[in-house]
């Protein structure tokens, strides 16, 4: 256990002593951890909603059907507008408002603030996710798809076959970069009342009043996290990429 | 439902947006210089100008909004020695935060523009300060502004995290109204709107710019 006391005065001119040992002490660092597995949890099932959606969103939006395209940019547009927290405080207080008042009592004791966000951030990060996959469908090149068309393969079979997986391999950085957001952008459950890592930090700081020693903290392993997840895309990228496949499957139509 | 909430509290949901594009658009002045800067010392070659740049941004950037809202609002009153209003708390946090992206849409900026515009003008002996100043900035600020824009989008919308702090800007204050007066579907549609209605507006501003650009080019 760290039991050093680190005096800046003297070294930023701050009247602040630091004590960074509460990090360490019970019950805080349980809280934090309880924090990060919660931040994790819930990143996790926003980012699988969010896929789903952009997969869907993505895709229709290239399509050669008017209408399907028209819902996929409605989506974006109606979704990626609004503040994500204006998304969590209608999926936590004004959706709920509608519903029959048995439902309601049985969200309230089955932890409606956790569904609430996973929905809030899954539908906003869902309208992200589609800009990515539309910009990786649109990268793969015309003349692929006018092939996979001559060989026999309908739109559908085309799309699964063969410009699906071309995309995946392109859209990796951006996916990576939205996904980061994702993950940062989970903090914001904080404000209904969901105890993640933001919500957690806040709390030691309340407990403790040592604000800066749990901000630094919160920091850091928010930063932590984001290596973490950028270095595990890096690697399915590396594992998806198979040379010469995605040169020819980027070259450009000449 | 009973819409008639919104008409009962227009002024003070007004004057909240009036707050949120104060913030908005303080922000966006003011974190235009710092980005410019730490852009240019990234691009630098100096170690010294390079790797603060470099941590400045990457930390930024790794680091959700909140937690840099939060950081502000414990540490400036320890490091001024005296208590700031939210408003100014979160308007620096904004400032520090908008830098570090604002440094890389514009350093992105400044790497469009072709090479032969640097040698040109350090062959006719301009230093390195009047090439950015009279021949790089211009031609990168004409390239990034749908960039720009796009980030004054995401800015507007990130301002509903003061919020947190508690500033009354749009948010709040419809968060305020609708405690008084148990309406929460009504409040939070309405000023989801109101969001929406700003960003789309300049999500199409920022289109057309982007075709105009391009046809000059």
């Amino acid at each position: 256990m760290l039991l050093v006391s680190v005096n800046a005065a003297g070294f930023l001119g701050l009247s602040y002593e630091f004590r960074w040992e509460i990090l360490f002490q019970h019950p805080y660092l349980g809280w934090l951890v309880e924090g990060i597995l919660t931040t994790l949890k819930l990143s996790a099932l926003a980012w699988l909603q969010a896929l789903i959606i952009g997969v869907l969103v993505g895709a229709a939006r290239t399509l050669p059907w008017r209408f399907l395209r028209a819902i996929g940019a409605s989506y974006v547009e109606l979704f990626r507008n609004i503040p994500l927290l204006v998304h969590l405080f209608f999926w936590y207080f004004a959706a709920p408002e509608v519903l029959p008042h048995a439902f309601q009592d049985w969200l309230v004791a089955h932890g409606i603030e956790f569904w609430s966000a996973v929905l809030g951030l899954g539908f906003y990060s869902g309208a992200r996710f589609g800009e990515v996959f539309r910009a990786g469908i649109q990268a793969v090149p015309h003349s692929l798809i006018e092939a996979s068309a001559s060989t026999g393969l309908s739109t559908v079979q085309s799309y699964r076959f063969v410009v699906l997986p071309c995309a995946v391999r392109l859209l990796i950085p951006p996916l990576t970069g939205e996904t980061l957001n994702l993950l940062k952008n989970s903090s914001l459950a904080l404000t209904i009342g969901v105890a993640e890592l933001t919500f957690m930090t806040r709390q030691v700081e309340s407990y403790t009043a040592r604000g800066l020693e749990a901000i630094t903290a919160g920091t850091l392993i928010y930063l932590a996290l984001c290596l973490v997840i950028a270095a595990l895309m890096g690697r399915v990228e590396r594992r998806l990429a198979i040379p010469g496949l995605i040169a020819r499957g980027i070259t450009p139509e000449s | 439902m009973d819409w008639q909430v919104i008409p009962d509290n227009l002024g003070f949901l007004l004057k909240g947006l009036a707050v949120t594009l104060q913030l908005a658009l303080m922000a966006m002045v003011l974190s235009f210089p710092l980005g410019t800067l730490a852009a240019m010392a990234r691009l630098a070659r100096r170690p010294w100008l390079h790797w603060p740049a470099v941590l400045y941004i990457e930390l930024v950037r790794g680091v959700p909004l909140i937690m840099v809202i939060f950081w502000f609002y414990f540490f400036l009153p320890i490091a001024t020695g005296r208590s700031l209003d939210n408003f100014t708390s979160a308007l620096v946090a904004f400032i520090i935060f908008e830098g570090a992206y604002m440094a890389e849409i514009i350093r992105a900026g400044i790497q469009s523009v072709p090479r032969g515009q640097v040698d040109a003008s350090l062959s006719t002996s301009l230093t390195t300060l009047q090439m950015m100043r009279y021949v790089i900035l211009p031609q990168a600020f004409r390239n990034m502004l749908p960039s720009l824009v796009t980030q004054f989008i995401i800015l507007f919308k990130d301002t509903s995290l003061a919020y947190i702090i508690g500033v009354i800007e749009l948010t709040r204050a419809a968060s305020i109204v609708s405690q008084r007066e148990i309406r929460p579907f009504e409040l939070y549609v309405f000023i989801a709107v109101v969001y929406w209605v700003f960003t789309f507006a300049l999500s199409r501003l920022s289109r057309l710019l982007e075709i105009r650009l391009s046809h000059r080019a």
